[in-house]
C-alpha cells in the first residue's frame, strides 16, 4: 500500500482499529481506568454472581456426595447435559485462542484491543467445562486415575481411547491458554504497579508483574516468545476440539460415527466463541466508554466472523443429513431424516436450525452488522443455537439407536439444569473479578499498535 | 544487556528521539548501552546490537523431549507393562497414541516458551537496582529510556549528558555518581 492510500485509510473511521492518536499517558490512563478506579456497579454484581456461584459448589458437593444418579441420564442416554454443558463451555474457549493467536499470526490489527478479553474468557470458559467430566467419574476423587502413574494396582490408562486424549487435549489447553494469557499480562500488570496510587496495590501488582522492566533485551526475547507461544497455540485451536469430537466421532452410533466431525465441531467451536465474545464485549464496551478502542471495524470483523463460520456449520449440518441418506443406512436415516427433525426433540433441533442456520443471515447488511443492539441480540442466540446443536446431537442419537425395544425417552433432571446455571454465574464471577482487577484491554500492545499506525500514517518510517 | 551496571539513565519522549539519541551515543563510540521502552521497538535492535533469541531453538528440542517421551509412555504401558489383547488388535497401536503426543509436544515447548521467555528477561525478581532511578515509572508508560553501563570505556559522564540533553532528553539521571 502507498503512503497516500493508507493514511486515507487509517482516518477513516469506520476502518479503523483505534480512534484518535491518544497520547501514551492518555491511551494508558483510560486502559487501566477500571482497575484504579472501578465503578459502583462491581460489588452488587459480584455479590449476585458469587452467590451464584456458592450455589454452584453446594450443587456439586451433592452431586459428589450423593452419586450421578441424581442427573437424568441412565441407559441408554448415558451422556446427556454434563457432556452437553462441557462440549458448549470448551467451544466458547476457542474463540479466545483463535484471535490472540491465529489472528496474531496472520498480523491482524483488529485483534489487538479484544484478544486479552477473548483469552480470559477462554480460561473461564475451559475451568467450567473441566467440571463437567471431573462429575461425570462418579467419584470424582479418583482423577488421578487418569494420569499414567506408577500404583500398586499395576494398570495403566488406556490410551487407545479417546477420553484419556480428552483429559490430555483439555488440561493442555487449558495450561496454554493460560500461559499465553499471563506472558501477554507481564507488561501491563508493571504498568499498573507503575501507576499504582496506593502502596499496598503497588507491591501487589509488583509481585505479580514478576519484576518486568522492559528492556530491550528484554522485549527481544519476550516478542520472540510470544511469537512462538501463539505458534504453538494455533494447533491447539484445531485439536482440541478435534479431539473432543472423536469422543463421538469413534463410537458407533448413528449420527456419531462420522469422519466430518472434527472440522465440523471447530468450526461450530469458533463461532460460539465469538458469539461469546460478543456478549462480553458489547456491554463491556458500552459501560467502560471504550468506543475508540474497540470500533466499529472490530465489530464488523467480528459479525463476517460469525457469518463464515455459521456457514460452515450450516453445511456440516446438510452433509450430515445427505451422508445419512446417501449412505443407505437405516439407522443413520432414521436419526438423521426422522428423531432429530420430528421426534420428541424436534422443538429442540429446529430452534437449532433457526438460530444457528438463520442468525448469521442478518449479516450481509453492513448497517446490521455494526449496530450493537443486532449483534447482542444475534449473539445471545447463537449462544443457544449451539447449546441446542450439542444437546440434539449426544441425545438424540442414544435415546433410539439400533434396537427399537432399548428406546427410552431423555429428560433431564432439576440437578442437570441447576449445575448448568450454576457454571454461568461461576463464569461470571471470574469474567467480573477478570475486568475488576486485570488490564483487560492490552496497555502496552496498544501503545505498540498506535505506534505502527502512527509510522503508517507517515507513510512507513519511524 | 542483563545485569549491566548502571552509569548514565535519559528519558526521552517518544520512540523517534530515542531511536536519534541512541544513533549519537554509538556514534560517541559508546557500546555497552540498553534502553527501556514501554513496547517492543524493534528498529532499535539492530542498534542495541541485540543477538537473535536462543528461545526457538530450545523451545523446538523440549518439544521433541515432550513427544518422544509421551510415544514412549503409552507404547510401554499398552504394549510392554499391561498388554490387553483387544479383538486381536496390535498391541504397539502407533495411530491411537498420537494425539496424546501431539498435545504433550505442544505442552513441553509452551512451558519452555514460558519459562525461557521469563529466565531471559531476568525474571522474576522482586527488586532490581534500576527501579531506584528517579522517574523511572514513566519506562511502562510513556517514557522512552536509553541507559549506559558505567563502565564503557568510552563513557565520558559530561560529555554524554550534554549530548543526551541536545538529542531532546526530558531527564538525565547519573545513577550511582
Amino acid at each position: 500500500m502507498t503512503a497516500t492510500l493508507s493514511s486515507a485509510a487509517v482516518t477513516r473511521e469506520d476502518t479503523d482499529v483505534l480512534l484518535g492518536r491518544p497520547t501514551d499517558a492518555a491511551l494508558t490512563d483510560q486502559l487501566i481506568a477500571p482497575v484504579l478506579r472501578p465503578g459502583r456497579a462491581f460489588k452488587p454484581l459480584l455479590i449476585v454472581t458469587g452467590a451464584g456461584t456458592l450455589f454452584l459448589f453446594s450443587v456439586v458437593l451433592y452431586v459428589a456426595t450423593t452419586g450421578i444418579g441424581v442427573w437424568g441420564n441412565n441407559i441408554p442416554v448415558a451422556w446427556a447435559l454434563g457432556i452437553v454443558d462441557f462440549v458448549w463451555w470448551i467451544g466458547i474457549g476457542h474463540a479466545g485462542t483463535f484471535i490472540s493467536a491465529i489472528l496474531l499470526l496472520l498480523e491482524q490489527k483488529w485483534r489487538t484491543s479484544i484478544n486479552r478479553f477473548s483469552e480470559g474468557m477462554t480460561l473461564f470458559a475451559v475451568v467450567q467445562a473441566g467440571l463437567f467430566p471431573l462429575l461425570h467419574l462418579g467419584r470424582p476423587w479418583f482423577f488421578y486415575w487418569l494420569i499414567p502413574y506408577p500404583s500398586t494396582m499395576g494398570v495403566w490408562p488406556q490410551f487407545r481411547s479417546a477420553l484419556p486424549w480428552d483429559v490430555v487435549a483439555v488440561s493442555t489447553y487449558l495450561t496454554v491458554s493460560f500461559l499465553f494469557w499471563y506472558l501477554g499480562l507481564v507488561p501491563d500488570l508493571a504498568v499498573i504497579r507503575d501507576r499504582a496510587t496506593t502502596l499496598r496495590r503497588r507491591r501487589v501488582y509488583g509481585v505479580f508483574a514478576l519484576g518486568w522492566r522492559g528492556s530491550a533485551h528484554d522485549w527481544h526475547h519476550y516478542r520472540i516468545a510470544y511469537w512462538l507461544l501463539a505458534v504453538l497455540a494455533t494447533p491447539l485451536v484445531l485439536s482440541v476440539h478435534s479431539i473432543v469430537s472423536m469422543d463421538f466421532a469413534i463410537s458407533q452410533l448413528p449420527g456419531w460415527h462420522s469422519t466430518i466431525f472434527p472440522p465440523f465441531f471447530v468450526a461450530g467451536a469458533i463461532y460460539s466463541g465469538f458469539a461469546m465474545v460478543l456478549t462480553l464485549l458489547i456491554p463491556s464496551r458500552k459501560i467502560f466508554h471504550l468506543e475508540n478502542v474497540v470500533t466499529a471495524r472490530h465489530l464488523d470483523s467480528i459479525a463476517k466472523m460469525l457469518m463464515v463460520t455459521g456457514w460452515i456449520v450450516t453445511y456440516s449440518y446438510a452433509i450430515e443429513i445427505f451422508i445419512a441418506w446417501y449412505s443407505g443406512n437405516g439407522f443413520e436415516r432414521y436419526v438423521h431424516l426422522v428423531n432429530r427433525p420430528t421426534g420428541p426433540y424436534a422443538a429442540v433441533f429446529w430452534v437449532m436450525i433457526a438460530c444457528n442456520c438463520c442468525t448469521p443471515q442478518i449479516f450481509w447488511a453492513k448497517k446490521m452488522r455494526t449496530n450493537t443492539t443486532v449483534l447482542f441480540i444475534a449473539s445471545i442466540l447463537i449462544n443457544i443455537g449451539m447449546w441446542t446443536e450439542r444437546f440434539i446431537l449426544i441425545v438424540t442419537s442414544q435415546m433410539r439407536d439400533f434396537l427399537t425395544s432399548s428406546w427410552h425417552m431423555y429428560k433431564p433432571t432439576y440437578v442437570d439444569l441447576s449445575l448448568f446455571l450454576g457454571t454461568l454465574s461461576f463464569f461470571s464471577f471470574l469474567f467480573l473479578l477478570f475486568l475488576r482487577f486485570v488490564p483487560f484491554i492490552p496497555v502496552s500492545e496498544l501503545k505498540e499498535l498506535k505506534f505502527e499506525l502512527h509510522k503508517e500514517d507517515r507513510g512507513g518510517h519511524a | 544487556m542483563r545485569d549491566m551496571k548502571l552509569g548514565i539513565m535519559a528519558e526521552f519522549e517518544s520512540p523517534e528521539a530515542l531511536l536519534l539519541a541512541v544513533s549519537k551515543l554509538r556514534e560517541m563510540g559508546l557500546r555497552k548501552l540498553d534502553a527501556y521502552t514501554p513496547y517492543p521497538i524493534r528498529e532499535i535492535e539492530p542498534l542495541l546490537e541485540i543477538k537473535r533469541s536462543y528461545i526457538p531453538k530450545v523451545v523446538l528440542a523440549m518439544g521433541l523431549v515432550g513427544a518422544a517421551g509421551a510415544y514412549t509412555l503409552q507404547w510401554w504401558c499398552a504394549a510392554v507393562s499391561y498388554p490387553l489383547n483387544v479383538g486381536g488388535r496390535p498391541l504397539h497401536s502407533a495411530p491411537a497414541f498420537i494425539p496424546i503426543t501431539f498435545e504433550t509436544t505442544v505442552l513441553f515447548a509452551a512451558g519452555t516458551c514460558f519459562l525461557l521467555a521469563l529466565y531471559a528477561a531476568g525474571l522474576p525478581r522482586l527488586h532490581h537496582p534500576v527501579f531506584e532511578v528517579e522517574g523511572f515509572e514513566s519506562a511502562s508508560i510513556d517514557g522512552y529510556w536509553v541507559a549506559i553501563a558505567a563502565d564503557d570505556p568510552k563513557l565520558d559522564a559530561l560529555v554524554a549528558e550534554r549530548e543526551l540533553i541536545g538529542a531532546g532528553a526530558t531527564r538525565v539521571v547519573q545513577v550511582n555518581p
